[in-house]
């Protein structure tokens, strides 16, 4: 599944849209980078609640598919800005953690 | 690739929105001369965290990385408060970060182990009251 199925199926909100034909390969929930750092994989679907401009340092560094902001947190221009700088896939979406990863495992 | 490329990064300690920059730039560069993915992951994570550390606990420090065939070196050097106990400071989930910093998702104390796992060596040297070297090695 690539990232512009999993918009178009999930329905999310597109932040910014860097490479929408990546493959979705696994996922990982978690709002501590450090856990994040040393359990998600690239590849991941990483959703999170997390907003702060430190999240695009992570998600570039451990090379996640897409990042999918949980509960519709709120997010700030610059984190935006910064992740279009860095060519991270930024999504969100209104449903919970566990809804959005019940309903990428059912696709 | 027979001579060493040499990357050097001063880390600002009191800008955390710009602290993990270095980490990124490497990547890049690393990636630009054809390292692997899996080894380009484990070093800037490994160096991310330092560098994190470096911001949160340090006021900034220098970051070095070499680059030789199937090594890559990177040394972190601060001149902070020191660790006065490095055993303890390596526990998994022990962090002294203040709640600030906690807020943003760090301070989980899952730093420094994770320093260790993703690199093949790591040393710390330290003084408290004098500062923190940190020299990772990822073999590849
Ligand atoms: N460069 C440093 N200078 C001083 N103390 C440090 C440094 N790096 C780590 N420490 C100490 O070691 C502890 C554990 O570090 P770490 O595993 O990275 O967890 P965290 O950064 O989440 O607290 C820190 O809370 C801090 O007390
Ligand atoms: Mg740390």
């Amino acid at each position: 599944m690539t990232v512009n199925d999993l918009i178009e199926k999930l329905d999310l909100e597109v932040l910014n849209l860097a490479e929408g034909d990546r493959e979705i390969t696994g996922g990982y929930v978690g709002d501590l980078l450090s856990w994040v750092m040393g359990k998600a994989e690239s590849g991941d679907m990483w959703v999170t609640i997390m907003t702060n401009v430190n999240v695009v340092a992570v998600a570039s560094l451990v090379d996640v598919a897409c990042v999918v902001i949980a509960d519709k947190a709120e997010i700030t221009p610059d984190v935006i800005e910064k992740a279009r700088a860095q060519g991270i896939n930024l999504l969100r979406s209104a449903k919970s953690a566990y809804r959005l990863c019940n309903e990428q495992i059912l696709l | 690739m027979s001579e060493p490329i040499r990357f050097h990064f001063d880390v600002d300690g009191d800008n955390f929105s710009s602290a993990g920059e270095a980490s990124v730039q490497v990547k890049r560069m690393l990636r630009q001369i054809g390292i692997p993915a899996e080894v380009i992951r484990r070093v800037s994570v490994a160096m991310y965290e330092g560098e994190i550390n470096m911001v949160i606990h340090a006021d900034g420090g220098n970051a070095d990385v070499v680059v030789e065939p199937g090594k890559i070196i990177i040394i972190l050097a601060d001149r902070g408060p020191g660790i006065a106990d490095i055993e303890l400071a390596m526990t998994e989930g022990y962090s002294t970060a203040p709640e600030n910093v906690r807020s943003l998702g760090f301070g989980a104390g899952m730093g420094l182990p994770n320093m260790k796992r993703y690199t093949d060596d790591m040393k710390i040297e330290s003084v408290v009251g004098e500062g923190t070297t940190v020299t990772m090695t990822v073999l590849f």
